[in-house]
């Protein structure tokens, strides 16, 4: 399944400082849809190259990160049992303090 | 003046015809006044309208400084900002003089300041009404708060009230740009103030010269009808949203660092609190400050902008304010995206429907701890993370490169603050690629050795001292139990030792 991952407020210096991957994700043998779940581990163990534990803790993403799939909160969509489609857009935002 | 307070109303009166009159004949001629200053009517054979431009604009000149002398007696009511009391509470009478032109509410000297305001269709007379009887409490007079206060102030804001208790530095002029080189070293909010006032002096200004804390915000806020952060710290962001969903106050929030920035309202017109979408604080280790990562200066310009943009929505009850959503800038990009956020949320314990959250709780809550951070951007919790033996100061290390004493110095911050300054023969491995680049240090340490014929030392400083206690930390426990770390780094160095060193 081809998606486009984008990291912002900081993340992307835990992927080498790159924003915008454009990635193409298989789902488990014998299942047919691919779920957030599965592509936070993916991303974790595919695109993650620093410290993991400022993306994820636990099996979900860590406090302080918005997860925005196709620009809309995930939390609207089904969090972490979310069915990702073909060409969808996943955004993982860390949100900023500064000023 | 006093005996001219009745007269004049006759005089206008008089003279209402001329200036229908005139009014009617610029109408006619005014785009070609212009014209003509460019020289586009030079050589025009018509004397004829070049004489009665003349007349016109000298006729212009006698009413605009008639109205000047009218609109200085209706001043006693609008110059209610050299008021200097704390409270902002705008009683119907005291803020918008009511008695200027009964027909619409706004004064003669309003209608004039803000004509470009009331030639909106979409905002109107109605509008600027609103704002001018709203109280705005801005949190902050920073990278943020600088351009939201200015364009509160120009707007006609009611009240403006400014809250912080920092002085100007030389180091934030680049982003903070309500304050001057002439205020360095005095209280941000006196500066703030001091700007606003200039910009708009008809306005009241409220200054409160302190933090923001958990004993003086329901106090300082309650005096509000609107709240924006632009405060620079993660602390400060969750005591605000849960001193404004006490309160009942809807809170423009913007924050910015490096080359991004964020926005959005809280806890208005059912959109979700701070807690609604932050229910836990991030790990201190993810909250990047702009003292440490930087910030381009006109990104938290931009941000403040848009928030005042909100806030002015919000008064004046004008558009859709960003609730529900939130805003994104990317400034390399040049991208803003908004997406749509979750709403409020049932389970909040802060707004939600079984929330406990008082104002005694609120009093004693300890946002520090909650977050695991201080509540100012400076401030940074310093690490004590190895034994006094595998530290040194910095003037004691400068005893030792006097001494000529063979050693290696490692510098373990990032490269690009590496080519803003560096101390001499240090060497730059920055703490994040550490681990694979032992072997640079080993060789270094053979060649000292060699050079010296003796053993040499390995010393590692960083900016501040924190990451240089890390890497001692690693160190030492692979293969470098030699290593120690220069306690309070660079700066410690050039507070200490070498005052020609830079600081940034
Ligand atoms: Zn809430």
């Amino acid at each position: 399944m081809h998606l486009t991952l984008e990291f912002g407020g900081g993340l992307e210096l835990l992927c080498g400082s790159v924003k915008t991957h454009s990635v193409d994700v298989k789902s488990e043998p014998g299942e047919h849809e691919l779920k957030m779940r599965d592509l936070l581990s993916w991303t974790k163990s595919n695109l993650i190259k620093e410290r993991p534990e400022m993306f994820m803790k636990g099996n979900t993403v860590r406090p302080g990160v918005l997860v925005l799939i196709n620009d809309c909160d995930w939390e609207l969509c089904g969090g972490l049992d979310t069915e990702l489609e073909e060409k969808d857009v996943v955004v993982f935002i860390s949100t900023l303090h500064g000023g | 003046m006093r005996g001219l307070r009745s007269p004049p109303t006759l005089v206008f009166r008089f003279q209402t015809p001329v200036s229908t009159t005139v009014a009617r004949t610029t109408s006619n001629y005014l785009g070609e006044t212009e014209m003509g200053s460019k020289g586009v009517w030079s050589g025009s054979s018509d004397a004829h309208l070049l004489g009665e431009i003349e007349r016109l604009k000298l006729e212009k000149e006698e009413l605009e400084s008639r109205i000047r002398l009218l609109q200085a007696q209706l001043k006693p009511q609008g110059a209610a900002g050299e008021e200097q009391s704390a409270s902002c509470s705008l009683s119907p009478l005291s803020c918008p003089p009511i008695n200027g032109t009964a027909l619409t509410g706004l004064s003669l000297e309003m209608i004039h300041r803000y004509g470009r305001h009331l030639l909106l269709p979409d905002f109107g007379v109605e509008a600027q009404l609103k704002l001018s009887r709203s109280s705005i409490l801005v949190v902050g007079a920073g990278g943020l708060g600088s351009p939201v206060a200015m364009y509160l102030a120009a707007c006609g804001v009611g009240c403006l009230g400014i809250v912080d208790s920092d002085i100007v530095e030389l180091n934030n002029l680049h982003r903070q740009i309500i304050h001057t080189e002439a205020y360095i070293g005095q209280s941000k909010v006196k500066s703030a103030a001091s700007t606003c006032h200039a910009i708009n002096s008809s306005i009241k200004l409220v200054e409160h010269r302190e933090a923001l804390q958990v004993v003086n915000a329901l106090d300082i806020v309650s005096k509000y009808d609107i709240v924006v952060d632009a405060t620079d710290n993660l602390p400060s962001r969750y005591m605000i949203s849960d001193c404004c969903v006490l309160l009942n106050k809807p809170l423009v929030s913007g924050a910015a660092l490096g080359l991004e920035g964020q926005l959005t309202v809280y806890h208005h017109n059912g959109g979700p609190c701070y807690r609604c979408l932050f229910p836990n604080p991030p790990p201190a280790a993810a909250c990047q400050r702009c003292s440490d990562s930087g910030v381009l200066g006109v990104v938290p310009g931009v941000i403040g902008c848009l928030q005042a943009l909100e806030a002015i929505k919000v008064a004046s009850d004008v558009g859709e304010p960003l609730s529900g959503r939130m805003l994104l800038f990317d400034a390399l990009s040049s991208r803003i995206r908004t997406v749509k956020i979750r709403g409020r949320s049932p389970l909040c314990p802060i707004c939600g429907e079984n929330a406990t959250f008082t104002r005694e709780v609120f009093q004693s809550f300890d946002y520090e701890n909650f977050t695991q951070s201080p509540m100012s951007d400076k401030s940074s919790n310093s690490l004590d993370l190895l034994p006094e033996s595998s530290r040194i100061s910095s003037k004691e290390y400068n005893k030792i490169v006097n001494n000529g004493e063979p050693h290696i110095l490692v510098d373990v911050r990032p490269a690009h603050h590496f080519k803003i300054a560096a101390m001499p023969n240090s060497i730059n491995i920055p703490l994040s690629i550490l681990e694979t680049n032992l072997s640079t240090i080993d060789s270094a340490l053979k060649q000292a050795d060699q050079d010296s014929g003796r053993c040499a030392d390995l010393y590692v400083v960083c900016r501040r001292g924190n990451d240089s206690q890390r890497a001692v930390d690693f160190l030492s426990k692979n293969g470098f139990p030699m290593a120690k770390d220069i306690v309070g780094g660079l700066q410690s160095w050039a507070r200490d030792v070498d005052h020609s060193f830079p600081t940034y």
